[in-house]
């Protein structure tokens, strides 16, 4: 079996974002560039599936479409323990435009399980795997909490609104995993940053795809009003406030 | 022509955030001169779905088809895709929850039709088509312009107020064809019983500053007194102390409610990013430095163990209990 992980990379979740241009980019100059969270975990649980023999995952890639400068991301997913990535040679322009790339790349290199994030922590989409599984006419599960291969089998807990569903799904799907799909992302250890250096990234070419949205401008939340102080010697100020002030008691 | 709003139903019956998603596709369908259609689907009683017509829907549609009962994200949109193609819709609605997410960009791929996703607000231009979104996690903002024909909004949850428009609704049950799923289900675990996070209007949430499992009984009592659903930061639940599903966050459930109160939070960045869109934050907190009093609008500087028994007692009192 072949586990595709896609990566993209973000801002390191602690930033402050800042626009520029008038508001219509993101101000990029000092910002700490990261694997997105979910795809460390999805990247994390791919390779412990490796780890096990008895699941028959043979090799665990990743791809990222992005610019030359994100290939240090790539290394680094490369260093935790992926065997081999690919770039697509291209900014990423919009979900639409990425799940087709990603979808070029599956269908010349086939893989058994596709795995992306729940959401990239910049736009917010939660939307390339499912177009990803659309673009290939394969099925997606979502809110995947745990992915095991049982008997050659790929058994699955999504998460549904208010429960848990314990599923299977037939090869190949994608996997569009969030919380519970491994419990700490894997960090890289010296010898995978050494090995990482002669680990083959492979580059694609874009094919050519309109990009169905435009993000026209940014703006920052409107801050919130300044926090009123109770008496902690007198909690039942703060029931009295909430209650006249936000009715909601 | 329509706005097509898919309203799923919870073993039949319909709740807030569906009157939220009709409320808000009136309003669009005021704003582009067309009517509301919605579909569900599942077996669904004539009364409960004329509800919807209390928030401005014209025509319902119900689908039933046994290989419908589960969820399986391709046929669900395939059905949606033959949906809106009937009805020329042009604007489609979802929820921005764990189904709508997962149907929605199939469904995008299928229409070729843009995604405005964790939409919180009505468009703010129709032409262009122009939606506002979270970013970032909620530190911003953005104004994204849908360029094609037909587009699909995932609306947040507890993003809009819901308006009564009482019309009359036509129902049209139908049945589809529709392969057999691929998504086979084995097991189904529900939270019975209990007020759903991502439902309840006021939650309340403790951090590690709780100290210790044990300490939660008052908490509870008061989220309990308040009707309110319980929830907690990150480490909490990874050290075992709360359910995973109560985690709030950004690696968690992004929730909306109109009141969260936290206690013994210390409001990192990565927890705010979940509960950033709560319409008022009360801290309680014994750090007046923690960053959480920076976006809390209410503030009590004080140990949680001594301050929560004490609130219990407070909404004892106004509650006449
Ligand atoms: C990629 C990534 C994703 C993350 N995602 C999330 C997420 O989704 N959700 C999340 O919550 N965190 C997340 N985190 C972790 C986050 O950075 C913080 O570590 C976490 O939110 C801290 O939890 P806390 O406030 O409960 O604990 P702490 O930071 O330890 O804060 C405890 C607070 O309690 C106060 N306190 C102590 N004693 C008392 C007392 N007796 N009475 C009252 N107050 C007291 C302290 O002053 C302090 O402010 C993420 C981190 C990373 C790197
Ligand atoms: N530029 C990209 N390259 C590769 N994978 C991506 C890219 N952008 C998003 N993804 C994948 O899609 C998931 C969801 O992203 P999004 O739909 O943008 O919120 C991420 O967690 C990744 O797995």
């Amino acid at each position: 079996m072949k586990i595709l992980v896609c990566i993209s990379h973000v801002p390191d979740t602690t930033t402050k974002v800042k626009f520029v241009d008038g508001d219509t980019k993101l101000d990029t100059t000092g910002i700490q560039w990261v694997i997105n969270p979910w795809d460390e975990l999805s990247l994390t649980r791919a390779l412990e599936l490796k780890d096990d023999p008895s699941t028959g995952v043979k090799s665990v890639t990743v791809a990222h479409v992005g610019g030359a400068g994100s290939e240090p991301t790539i290394r680094k997913a490369l260093a935790i323990g992926a065997d081999d990535a690919i770039r697509v040679n291209a900014e990423p322009a919009d979900a639409y435009f990425v799940a087709a790339q990603l979808a070029e790349v599956a269908k010349k290199e086939q893989f058994d399980i596709i795995m992306c994030g729940i959401e990239s922590s910049d736009y917010n989409g939660s939307t390339v795997g499912g177009m990803l599984a659309e673009f290939l006419n394969i099925p997606s599960v979502s809110a995947v909490s745990s992915l095991k291969i049982e008997n050659g089998q790929a058994v699955i807990v999504r998460e549904i609104d208010g429960g848990k569903e314990t599923l299977t799904v037939p090869v190949p799907f994608v996997a569009i995993v969030q919380k519970g799909i491994a419990k700490e992302p894997r960090i890289a250890a010296m010898r995978g940053i050494m090995m990482a250096r002669t680990k083959p990234i492979k580059l694609y070419e874009p094919i050519a795809i309109e990009p169905l949205t435009e993000y026209v401008k940014f703006e920052l939340p409107k801050p919130r009003a300044a926090c009123k102080f109770v008496d902690p010697e007198n909690p039942k100020q703060l029931i009295e406030l909430l209650q006249n002030e936000t009715k909601l008691i | 022509m329509s706005v097509l709003v898919y309203t799923e139903n919870w073993d039949g019956k319909f709740k807030k955030l569906s009157f939220e998603l009709v409320s808000y596709a009136s309003k669009i369908a005021e704003m582009t001169g067309t009517s509301v259609t919605t579909v569900t689907i599942g077996d669904m009683a004539d009364d409960e779905l004329k509800t919807l017509g209390r928030y401005g829907a014209e025509k319902v549609i119900c689908i039933k088809n046994d290989n419908l009962s589960v969820l399986d994200n391709r046929n669900y949109a395939t059905v949606l895709a033959q949906v809106a193609q009937s009805e020329g819709s042009k604007v489609i609605i979802v929820a921005n929850n764990n189904r709508g997410k997962a149907i929605a960009p199939m469904l995008s791929v299928k229409l070729k039709a843009a995604i405005g996703a964790g939409v919180s607000q009505l468009p703010l231009s129709i032409n262009p088509f122009t939606v506002y979104k979270r970013t970032f996690s909620g530190s911003s903002f953005a104004h994204v312009v849908l360029k094609t024909d037909v587009k699909i909004i995932t609306l947040a949850q507890n993003s809009f107020d819901i308006i009564e428009s009482n019309r009359d609704v036509k129902i049209e049950k139908i049945d589809v064809q529709i392969d057999v799923p691929k998504t086979q289900v084995k097991d189904v675990q529900k939270q019975t019983g209990k007020l759903l996070l991502t439902d309840a209007e006021i939650v309340v949430s403790g951090g590690r500053g709780m100290k210790s499992p044990d300490n939660w009984g008052p908490l509870v009592e008061l989220a309990d007194l308040l009707g309110a659903a319980t929830a907690c930061s990150r480490p909490v639940s990874d050290e075992g102390w709360r359910p995973h599903e109560e985690h709030t966050g950004q690696t968690g459930k992004i929730i909306a409610p109109n009141l969260y109160i936290t206690v013994g939070i210390s409001g990192a960045t990565q927890h705010i990013a979940g509960v950033s869109g709560s319409k008022y934050i009360v801290a309680i907190n014994n750090d007046k430095s923690a960053p959480i009093f920076e976006v809390a609008q209410y503030g009590l500087v004080g140990d949680a163990q001594k301050v929560l028994p004490k609130l219990v007692e407070a909404v004892k009192e106004i509650k006449g209990k």
